[in-house]
């Protein structure tokens, strides 16, 4: 079967061909090996299918457009390290620029997209912060009767939480009430001072708070070194203590067999005339167009990258863009909004030493008839800032004055710093999407996305009572100046929801496995699938539904393609 | 784009108006031989926008922004931070990460003048005993079965 690209010539004809690269590239294809399973991107979510599938025997390949990160590279290593947010590991996409990038159009959100793009996908670039969705996530229509229910269930993923927890190495504690029994693996992270500031402050506010579940190892595991607290964890951890997935799946997938390339920027998806997927177009690093063949193709993007491919994937048969029969493919995007509130103390905290996040709330997380809002949202509980975060966020903030009297009062906000978040559940809206932009493109001149996303009137009434409790919380542990930031402007970490899971191929784009309803050999693995938000960091249940989808694959191995 | 003689020295200018000398904190102002040095070195990315921005401060001056009085300068400076605006952002951002890893300012400041890594740092385990009233709380999540 040939794809739908222009011809194909050799390697040794591609060279001879006298045009530029750049027009070269327009009319060079290069065959390969039909592959049995063709995974695009390598974070998250499609490490742990790699992972997953390779005891199949499979030939599985894996195609990232970005790079390996050496622990070398991560700013923690280097004297800028701070000044490195706002350059080559900027979380926006559109700051970092790396040529592993693609632009994004987000200018018609307030709230901006983050991601990484590397091996490991945005794993290098979190917070580690790891809570699972709850029991009731999966059954909102049932319990709120808002948004759809979940095909899925808690109790269906609980195995897969387990092992995923046990592979990325997750250090917690037990015993929260919040939370159906589970062990993590490792100890918590420390409190620290702010840490146990905010708790004798929920404590006399008779709120739930619990040591969040995280990726970041505390004791040596597996082959990693435990946490130092170099802060900085975000931008990718030089000690190793962080589980991105490049240092937890992918060492276990390359050993067993699964062929990872990097540098692969994938244009589009073939199809056959059996209506099939017959495998992907893509770009090499130096522009060279290949088309590499595969019997199932697995879409491991994220909530922007995967609709963003399936659009530009258009045939006869697929005008309005590949498995989009529904017309869902790239609505129902969620973002979790998020409310940053903040105050400073009479006592020098933890600054910006120690993992940032490591305690969170659930007091506010199931629906309670006496608001004004359904559903809920999460409190997670930070430390404070770097040197040079503190003296950019006071200035834009307008608290830290220029001229003489700087030095005293930035003095009085080093360090002081005690703040929280509210990670709120958003809800599925048509029109919140991702479409394609009409100019702007990546490197490779592939359409490049564009975001349309407002914050919901249910969404908008959670941030408000988040801010009033975070206030309350905030006062209670002795904070004065507090001050909030609602929406964190560039705080689109989690892409959600837009080629949704369900039973219905009109109302879904795959069903309770990941296969797309309209190709029978097109899975989807990554935050697209999600039928509602939660709020709650999502990548714990992200990978643990890749998990099941691969077991769903490998259960289905004779009749997969019915 | 590159900044012409004349911004170089408005942006220095700038840069020891929002952040002087103080004898009294004993640390330099962001003016100073090195700090400035770092920031042309530093501009990077932001190198349109410190531009503009250069270019604003000139119009809001009347005239080259050094040439004004100390007094005046951080008048100027002050009007144009009431403007906002990425331009804004881009100047103030890349005098400040500069000024605040300097040596003697992170000394000033009892910070280790080091990178993170691989030293690390030393933070509170903590008395867990304060969880005893939330361990005594019943489960509370919803559970559909």
């Amino acid at each position: 079967m040939m794809p739908p690209v222009a011809e194909f010539r050799t390697a040794e004809a591609t060279a001879a061909l006298p045009l530029p690269p750049t027009r070269r590239r327009l009319y060079v294809s290069q065959m390969k090996d039909k592959v049995d399973v063709l995974i695009v991107g390598s974070g998250a979510s499609g490490a742990a299918v790699a992972w997953s599938l390779a005891d199949t025997r499979m030939r599985i390949l894996c195609l990232e457009q970005g790079d390996w990160v050496k622990p070398t590279d991560y700013p923690s290593n280097g004297r800028d390290w701070e000044a490195r947010l706002f350059s080559d590991f900027a979380t926006s996409p559109n700051r970092r620029a790396r040529e592993t990038d693609y632009p994004i159009n987000d200018d018609n959100s307030p709230i901006k997209v983050v991601n990484f793009n590397g091996v490991g996908g945005s794993t290098i670039m979190y917070t580690a912060h790891y809570p699972r969705l709850h029991p009731s996530d999966f059954k909102v229509r049932t319990l709120d009767g808002v948004a759809d229910d979940w095909p899925v269930g808690y109790e269906t993923l609980e195995p897969y939480f387990a092992e995923n927890d046990r592979i990325m190495g997750v250090s917690g504690l037990a015993g929260d009430p919040a939370y159906p029994p589970h062990q993590p693996p490792m100890p918590p992270l420390p409190l620290g001072k702010s840490g146990a500031r905010f708790g004798r402050a929920m404590n006399r506010l008779g709120w739930h708070w619990w040591p969040s579940d995280s990726t970041i190892a505390t004791t040596d595991y597996e082959g990693r070194a435990r946490c130092i607290n170099l802060g900085h964890c975000t931008p990718g951890c030089a000690q190793g203590a962080k589980a991105s997935t490049d240092i937890t799946y992918w060492p276990l997938a390359l050993r067993a067999g699964v062929e990872l390339r990097t540098r692969c920027r994938v244009r589009e998806i073939t199809m056959s005339e059996h209506g099939m997927a017959s495998g992907v177009v893509y770009y090499d690093a130096e522009g060279i167009e290949h088309f590499q063949p595969a019997e199932v193709v697995i879409l491991a993007c994220n909530g922007v990258g995967t609709p963003r491919l399936l659009l530009n994937s258009v045939s006869g048969r697929f005008p309005n863009g590949l498995a989009n029969s529904s017309g869902l493919v790239g609505r129902n995007l969620m973002f979790h909004p998020y409310a940053y509130s903040y105050g400073y103390v009479d006592e020098p905290l933890d600054g910006n030493h120690g993992p940032p996040l490591c305690l969170w709330s659930q007091e506010f997380y199931e629906t309670d008839p006496s608001r004004d809002f359904v559903r809920g949202y999460t409190f997670q509980f930070g430390r404070g800032y770097g040197a040079i975060l503190e003296a950019i966020t006071s200035t834009a903030a307008g608290r830290l004055p220029w001229g003489e009297d700087h030095h005293r009062v930035y003095r009085r906000l080093l360090n002081h710093r005690i703040g929280l978040s509210a990670i709120i559940e958003d809800l599925p809206e048509e029109h919140n999407r991702v479409t394609l932009d009409p100019v702007l493109k990546d490197s490779n001149g592939i359409p490049a996305p564009r975001i349309d996303y407002t914050i919901g009137e249910n969404s908008r009434r959670m941030l408000a009572h988040a801010v009033t409790s975070a206030r309350a919380i905030l006062e209670e542990a002795g904070a004065t100046d507090i001050a909030t930031e609602v929406p964190i402007l560039n705080g689109g970490w989690h892409l959600l929801g837009t080629a949704r899971m369900g039973d219905d191929p009109e109302r879904s784009v795959v069903n309770g496995w990941g296969r797309c309803h309209d190709v029978r050999n097109l899975f989807i693995v990554d935050g697209s699938i999600w039928v509602t938000s939660g709020g709650v960091n999502p990548t714990s249940t992200i990978q643990a539904l890749a998990l099941y989808v691969a077991d769903s694959i490998k259960q289905r191995l004779d009749s997969l393609f019915d | 784009m590159s900044l012409t003689s004349n911004q170089i020295e408005d942006l220095r200018a700038f840069a020891g108006t929002i952040i002087p000398a103080s004898a009294a904190h004993g640390v330099p102002g962001a003016d100073d031989e090195a700090i400035f040095a770092d920031i042309l070195r530093s501009l990077d990315r932001d190198q349109d926008d410190v531009a503009a921005a250069l270019t604003r401060l000139a119009v809001l001056a009347g005239g080259p922004f050094a040439a004004l009085a100390p007094p005046r300068r951080l008048d100027i400076a002050n009007l144009f931070r009431a403007e906002g605006g990425s331009p804004l952002a881009a100047i103030s951002r890349v005098v400040l990460l500069c000024y605040y890893r300097d040596d003697r300012v992170m000394r000033s400041l009892g910070q280790e003048p080091r990178p993170p890594f691989p030293e690390g740092h030393v933070v509170e385990q903590g008395d867990w005993s304060l969880l005893d009233p939330v361990r005594q709380r019943k489960p509370f999540y919803r559970n559909p079965r």
